[in-house]
């Protein structure tokens, strides 16, 4: 099987449009999170991580404008808008040939343009764009790409399955290239959901913590580019990835944490390491009271337990569909810096089996990573990044 | 990889054709509506399942198609619990309910989102809710495609049992969108590992494009 390597990543978040911007504010521990009391978006106030609309509209309609001088911002939804500026950005430093037959595109979502199914916003756009092939179709033809994408909808692991299903395509030598996109908005569909199941978090989520009340949600949109040109890598690769299922609940965690153990093992065992040999966790963490105790639980049955993990959702929320592309891009400059990123919201232990939970941002050396991810549909992902 | 694997089990759940291994199954009439289908195949399946009834469209459809593709198949008894893997795709996601709960949040005046509606707002509950009866711990994935593409499943097999991710692997199409729906799924096993079974060996089919294509086109 071929090395796949990590080749570049771009990210919008709440807290910036790169990752750079986001991780210097993560470094002045800045978070995304504003209390938003808007009933068109969310029917009781609740912290929100929202991405910033004016600089979002700003920055596309510049890049819109260089590509197609004829075509109006209003042509794209708000989603399909954060897809397009961070593919462009991801790909900056490429060639034409980045869009070519060698490359699959993969798009990631949950929900993609949900909010068309509100009357406002749905009068201005073609109903078929609802569908994700739909959307995926927009943000293909606006760049050219000459491969169909491949599109990865599986509830919140649906960015980690998307970078371990390209990964596995670039190992068997099918492309060469593969440009994997992820992203999702906030709408009220989303938030109203989450509010019935009463899930969200009065204040800014607390990862791992003790007074962790449930999740908080974000949004955003990244990109990471794979390659298995060795002159393109960051040094950086994918070395194994894994999903598994529960088979126990369609919206609650598994009660023993086996089945996403089961991921992470295969994840380490497909990458030539043990779990001995990890030194940096970015974990699903979305504080809610079960998914922490599930994730410690896993934890420990693979002997990680020690490993400092943090959730970069006390940063920018619940990214959803976003959130495997984002948290992987962060958990890759992780490695870049040799720097171990503070898990924002924690202050006390408070799952049943110890998690090395990072208090302070510290300097680590930082070669062999997991990133892991569980959805509603009983699901989990596991990716292990490695530094050669 | 010249690794050899067979269709040794497939089903399809359709307006006016419910076939499973090449027989036309006995439903009391033909051209039956979406539910009065799923009632009525319920029952003759003799299903024990209450949560059955708490499910959506989607899941509902690819559920009763996994019972009647996996009910003669001993997948339970041939495999450790992690070694079946499930890959779906369809073409509208999980946009038949999404329109169901998009209808409680509509009106600021009577507004009643529910949790039990909202959970199945996600294409993959289906993958879920077939692994939860079959007890089915292995390799997940729910992809989007325009239109029924067996060489998109042909491929994201492959990788799977290529390398062992999985032993088995349930896959298909499961799509449902107002009155239009359909559901197609093929259990895809490793060859050697079927040999000394010979029940059933008549309607195994070699895993390729054309033999998922040809089944697609099959008709009641």
């Amino acid at each position: 099987m071929k090395p796949v390597y990590i080749a570049e990543d771009h990210i919008i978040t709440a807290l910036g449009f790169s990752a750079e911007e986001t991780i210097t504010r993560i470094k002045e521990n800045q978070t995304g999170f504003h209390v938003i009391n808007d009933w068109s978006l969310t029917p009781s106030p609740v912290p929100l991580a929202l991405v910033d609309s004016a600089e979002l509209d700003e920055k596309f309609t510049k890049v819109l404008q260089s590509r197609f001088p004829e075509k109006t911002a209003g042509d794209y939804t708000r989603m399909e808008k954060m897809f397009i500026l961070s593919i462009h950005e991801a790909v900056r430093g490429f060639g034409e040939d980045i869009f070519n037959e060698r490359t699959l595109p993969v798009i990631s979502t949950t929900k993609g343009n949900i909010n068309l199914l509100e009357a406002e916003t749905g009068r201005q756009f073609d109903p078929q764009r609802l569908f994700l092939w739909d959307m995926a179709r927009v943000i293909m033809e606006f760049f050219g790409f000459k491969n169909k994408p491949l599109i990865v909808s599986n509830a919140c692991i649906s960015g980690v399955l998307a970078l371990s299903v390209a990964s596995r395509h670039l190992q068997n030598g099918a492309y060469d290239r593969a440009v994997v996109a992820g992203g999702d908005i906030l709408s009220e569909f989303v938030i109203s959901g989450f509010l019935s199941f009463q899930a969200l978090s009065p204040e800014p989520c607390k990862p791992f913590d003790i007074a962790r009340n449930g999740l908080s949600l974000g949004e955003g949109c990244g990109t990471i580019i794979l390659t298995t040109d060795p002159s393109e890598s960051t040094g950086i690769r994918i070395a194994g990835s894994a999903s598994s299922n529960d088979a126990n609940h369609i919206s609650g965690p598994s009660r023993t944490g086996e089945e996403l153990a089961f991921a992470i093992r295969n994840a380490v065992r497909e990458s030539g390491i043990t779990t001995r040999d990890l030194n940096f966790i970015s974990a699903h963490g979305t504080a809610t009271l079960y998914n922490d105790e599930m994730e410690s639980k896993s934890l420990a049955l693979v002997n990680c337990s020690e490993v400092p993990a943090n959730s970069f959702k006390g940063y920018w929320g619940h990214t959803l569909g976003g959130a495997g592309i984002l948290e992987s891009a962060l958990t890759i400059h992780t490695m870049k810096e040799n720097m171990l990123f503070r898990s924002a919201g924690f202050s006390e232990i408070g799952v049943p089996e110890p998690v090395n939970v990072i208090r302070e941002h510290k300097t680590a050396q930082v070669n062999n990573a997991l990133k892991i991810a569980s959805g509603f549909g009983g699901c989990n992902a596991a990716i292990i990044f490695r530094k050669d | 990889m010249n690794k050899n694997y067979v269709i040794t089990s497939w089903g399809i759940l359709r307006r006016g054709s419910v076939i499973v291994n090449d027989k036309i199954e006995p439903v009391q009439e033909n051209n039956l509506n979406f539910a009065d289908l799923i009632k009525s195949l319920f029952r003759k399946e003799q299903i024990s399942y209450p949560k059955f009834f708490k499910m959506d469209n989607v899941s509902k459809l690819g559920f009763l198609c996994a019972e009647l593709v996996l009910r003669d198949s001993r997948v339970a008894g041939r495999y450790s619990k992690e070694e079946t893997g499930v890959v779906i795709t369809n073409s509208a996601s999980s946009l038949d309910t999404d329109h169901i709960y998009q209808e409680t949040i509509r009106d600021k005046a009577n507004y009643f989102p529910s949790p039990s509606v909202f959970v199945y707002t996600l294409p993959n509950i289906v993958i879920g809710e077939i692994c939860i009866r079959h007890k089915l711990n292995g390799e997940n994935a729910f992809l989007i495609s325009e239109s029924f593409d067996p060489a998109l499943l042909k491929r994201q097999v492959d990788e799977l049992l290529d390398h062992d991710r999985a032993a088995a692997c349930l896959c298909g199409w499961v799509e449902v969108l107002k009155d239009r729906f359909e559901a197609l799924l093929f259990l895809v096993e490793h060859a050697e590992r079927m040999e000394s079974d010979s029940e059933g060996a008549q309607s195994r089919k070699e895993f390729t494009v054309e033999n998922l294509t040809e089944i697609y086109n099959k008709q009641g």
